[in-house]
């Protein structure tokens, strides 16, 4: 069988047997940087990144800014509470609490916008970490070629470093976690820059400020 | 201070560029030392080293250990010479304890004069617009960067502008210079359009293999713009 | 299509060389930009923690790879060992009539590239779409890689602009938005219609049984997350311990490859959908690939070849990759990383010339990211060309020639009476040499004179001028 071939291969390569333990591993190294203001420079690195970001105080304020992009537009959200609490699943021309995965899939192909919350975020990067869950699907943040993300503003790390200290093992939570850091994009062509190739090419995040922790 | 020194002038100096040793002897006499020059000095062995055949390149860098086995000081013109000895002789001759003591004391030129000497300024004039190359194992193996343009800084009357690919390969290495000859040659080219972006009308290194090379395509192109070795920079009155 | 595939070909394709040069001089001055001392203070430190990791991994690899089998299974997944590429499209085309699939879409993956996984699902009737913008490009002209990458590096907006007409039958549009745009809407039918999705993995995570995607389109999400089946494809050396080692590999790959800090989109995925999750793929099979690698596993002193996490920073950085281009290496891995694995691979006999194709310059060296040793690598890549050359009684002139050097260079009196002859026999008197007399003309002067001058011989060696000062 290949497996045991390869496997054997290896070892004999290596000089080690089957069921030995490997050798002293070197130390993770992580290096969180120390961040003050973990909301304002995540908005300054994302809008760098050619997305936008916008600062509300309340959750009325968040569905107040929301309902400005998505307006006249067909928007899929996910199933986040944030959402919900917020009340964008209310907003016209926004559908959500879908389960069906097909039914689903064929909203976010047609959908002009799709509204997330977002399980982290990543100040030094700009980033938007989704984890697929019941809450939050894969499709929404891909199909639609708008994003709009509602974050609570405790959900902001420092650093990639922070979220796998504080996570150091995504894949016992979910088959899928991916870190969004600003719009798709390619330069394949003459090396010039285009966005929205597959995935979104706008990005818009609000972050909700309150002093609830989400 | 070591009265001293031992001069390893390669052999690319010895039969192609005399004149950048008896610049060196000149300069390192000026500040006091006396000069040993063994006579049966021949080669390092990289050109054999750089194109596969470990034997022979052994063969003369064992030669190499005994000629300066009794010498204190090995002053070389060369980053290449000088990284193959300090570098790569281990390779070749893993278990000989000479090559370790070899190691130790064996100085590029410019290297020698900052840290051992601790001369900045030799006294030296020329004027003129000058550029500086860096040869790419005295930059990468040796980490030579600024202790050139700190010599060449005290040089009266000399303008140094940096050119936009001072780190870039000037196309030499060795062999490749005519294996894959075009490839070379195209390489020279390209460090000779930001060579005449400087305006310089001099080209300094510390590697006479590089200037052979540069001075090779700019006398090509028909270009009135000369290479000169450091220690010919550093003699200049 | 302009020459691209011959060394004078491509040195004389002006345009070629200027795509190339502002293309890598672009990404050259994006990765230098991304680590400087105030965005990455420690970045020596974390090239220094990947190779520790890296070696760590590799000489442990074994261990890895069943820990990574055991966490990829109790997700739900299934770990596939293969030894070959053919082994690989066997497994992918039984998998496909079990389960009635016939179209694929493919993110961009070089290991794929390297087992020709294209041509052989298409030649028993599968349709495997590439997805990434650069490699959709290539598909439809049936061309390869010209970098690790950017891989329509070499074509210009035109030829973009032709393949579209004549393979999409679309009017001929140039500008690259909107050729992007077209590229869009013909692959997402592809991506909601596939039954298969494959994806490379930049890094296999042994300790949560995960792949690690990394890219800027989102067609890599789209053909992991769309399809009910998703296959990742890594060769056995992609392996590293702990989701943890991803904040060092991490920010390195980005900013070494194109400066970003970290790309678009970064996917981190375990396996088929699972719990509530709403959507993804029912069925996820991790592919690891042998197809040599294990050869390389052997020299402990070359291990360090299969650290690379295929950054392309060597290639931005070498004066002859940036020369010759990626169409003029042998295999599917082009520049310096190119050079140390493909005789590696493919045995130093196949392309005796390409671990000499280089100056030993070690600007590759300096920006690996996990500071693998090329040019060292190369050096010892060249006495296995000699041995080898001599095992088989193919020396020729060039063996005597450093035959004779060596002799010579033991013998101080021979070395300084050869220089005294050599000396006589050289045109004098002439500033620098343009030619030589016929019985100078043999093939290195030849070379050397095709490019540029020689230095004319000095009237004494240093040896006499110093005797007689």
């Amino acid at each position: 069988m290949s497996r045991e071939a390869i496997l054997g291969r290896v070892r004999t390569a290596l000089g080690r047997k089957a069921g030995q333990l490997p050798g002293a591993i070197p130390d993770a190294y992580l290096r969180p940087p120390a961040i003050d203001d973990l909301t304002g420079i995540f908005c300054v690195v994302l809008e760098k990144l050619g997305a936008r970001a916008y600062r509300v105080s309340s959750m009325a304020d968040a569905r107040e800014q929301v309902s400005v992009l998505v307006t006249k537009k067909t928007s899929i959200a996910s199933n986040s509470a944030v959402l919900t609490e917020c009340g964008v699943t209310g907003l016209p021309g926004v559908r959500s609490g879908v389960t069906d995965k097909q039914e689903l899939r064929d909203l976010c192909a047609s959908a002009e916008v799709g509204i997330t919350s977002a399980d982290f975020a990543l100040a030094d990067t700009g980033t938007l970490v989704m984890l697929s869950s019941g809450e939050e699907a894969r499709m929404i943040s891909l199909l639609p070629p708008v994003h709009v993300a509602v974050v609570p503003a405790s959900r902001i790390l420092s650093s990639l470093d922070q979220l796998l200290t504080t996570l150091p093992l995504p894949a016992e939570r979910t088959s899928s976690m991916v870190l969004i850091t600003g719009t798709s994009r390619t330069g394949d062509i003459e090396q010039i820059l285009v966005r929205g190739v597959h995935g979104p090419g706008e990005v818009h995040v609000v972050v909700v400020e309150s002093a609830q922790k989400w | 201070m070591p009265s001293v020194v031992s001069l390893f002038v390669t052999c690319i100096v010895d039969q192609l560029f005399p004149k950048v040793g008896m610049a060196m002897a000149d300069v390192l006499g000026r500040i006091g030392y006396d000069i040993d020059f063994p006579e049966a000095q021949t080669c390092c062995g990289q050109p054999a080293f750089n194109s596969g055949y470990r034997d022979e390149a052994r063969n003369v860098a064992e030669h190499f250990l005994r000629v300066f086995r009794e010498s204190e000081y090995i002053i070389v013109p060369s980053g290449s010479c000088t990284s193959m000895i300090t570098h790569h002789f281990r390779e070749l001759l893993p278990d000989n304890a000479e090559v370790g003591r070899i190691e130790a004391k064996t100085w590029e030129f410019s290297r020698f004069l900052l840290e051992v000497a601790k001369v900045e300024d030799l006294g030296a004039r020329m004027a003129c617009i000058a550029t500086y190359h860096d040869s790419c194992h005295a930059l990468r193996e040796l980490k030579i960067k600024s202790g050139p343009r700190r010599l060449l800084s005290h040089v009266q009357g000399l303008d140094l502008r940096e050119m936009d690919t001072a780190e870039e390969c000037c196309g030499f290495g060795g062999t490749f210079s005519v294996k894959f000859a075009e490839v070379s040659g195209a390489m020279a080219r390209g460090k000779i359009d930001s060579i005449k972006k400087t305006g310089a009308s001099v080209v300094v290194s510390i590697d006479s293999s590089c200037l052979m090379q540069l001075q090779g395509a700019l006398h090509r192109a028909q270009l009135p713009i000369r290479t000169m070795h450091l220690a010919e920079v550093l003699a200049a009155r | 299509m302009e020459e691209t595939r011959t060394i004078p070909g491509a040195l004389s394709n002006e345009r070629l060389q200027l795509a190339i040069y502002a293309s890598t001089k672009r990404l050259m001055d994006h990765r230098s930009g991304a680590i400087t001392p105030e965005l990455l203070g420690d970045y020596q430190e974390l090239r220094t923690q990947a190779n520790a990791l890296k070696k760590h991994t590799i000489d442990n690899l074994d261990y890895y790879l069943e820990m990574v089998e055991e966490r990829v299974t109790a997700h739900g997944g299934k770990v596939v060992f293969c030894e070959t590429g053919v082994e690989v499209s066997d497994f992918i085309l039984k998998l496909a009539k079990e389960r009635g699939a016939r179209l694929i879409v493919k993110s961009k993956s070089m290991t794929t590239e390297e087992i020709d996984l294209n041509e052989r699902l298409e030649d028993h009737g599968l349709q495997a779409v590439e997805t990434d913008l650069g490699e959709y490009i290539i598909q439809l002209i049936g061309d390869t890689p010209f970098h690790i990458v950017a891989p329509a590096l070499h074509l210009t907006r035109y030829e973009v602009a032709d393949v579209f007409q004549e393979k999409l039958g679309v009017e001929k549009e140039t500008v690259p938005e909107k050729q992007t745009m077209i590229a869009r809407a013909v692959l997402r039918e592809k991506f909601l219609a596939a039954d298969i999705g494959i994806t490379g993995a930049n890094f296999v995570v042994a300790n949560s049984g995960a792949v690690v995607v990394v890219e800027n389109e989102g067609n890599a999400r789209l053909s992991s997350s769309a399809p009910r089946i998703h296959i990742a494809i890594a060769g056995i050396e992609k392996l590293i311990p702990r989701a943890q080692d991803l904040g060092v590999f991490l920010k390195l790959l980005g900013r070494s490859a194109t400066g970003q800090p970290l790309t678009s989109y970064t996917s981190f995925l375990s396996g088929p959908r699972r719990g509530d999750e709403i959507d993804g793929p029912e069925e996820f099979y991790l592919v690891l690939l042998d197809n040599g690698r294990t050869k390389l596993l052997e020299n402990p002193d070359r291990r360090q070849s299969l650290y690379c996490i295929r950054c392309g920073a060597c290639l931005n950085h070498c004066p002859v990759y940036r020369k010759i281009g990626g169409h003029n290496y042998p295999w599917v891995y082009s520049g310096p990383i190119g050079a140390i694995i493909t005789p590696q691979f493919h045995g130093v006999s196949k392309d005796p010339w390409l671990p000499f194709a280089s100056s030993l310059c070690g600007a590759c060296a300096e920006v690996c990211p996990v500071k693998i040793d090329i040019p060292k690598l190369l050096l010892d890549l060249r006495a296995d060309v000699t041995k080898d050359k001599e095992q088989k009684g193919k020396s020729g002139s060039e063996r005597l020639a450093f035959r004779m050097f060596a002799w010579m260079m033991r013998r101080p009196k021979a070395y300084a009476m050869a220089g005294r002859i050599g000396a006589l026999f050289a045109p004098q008197g002439s500033p620098w040499i343009s030619r030589v007399p016929w019985y100078m003309n043999l093939a290195p002067i030849r070379a050397w004179l095709s490019q540029r001058d020689l230095p004319p011989p000095p009237p004494k060696s240093f040896r006499r001028m110093w005797k007689e000062r």
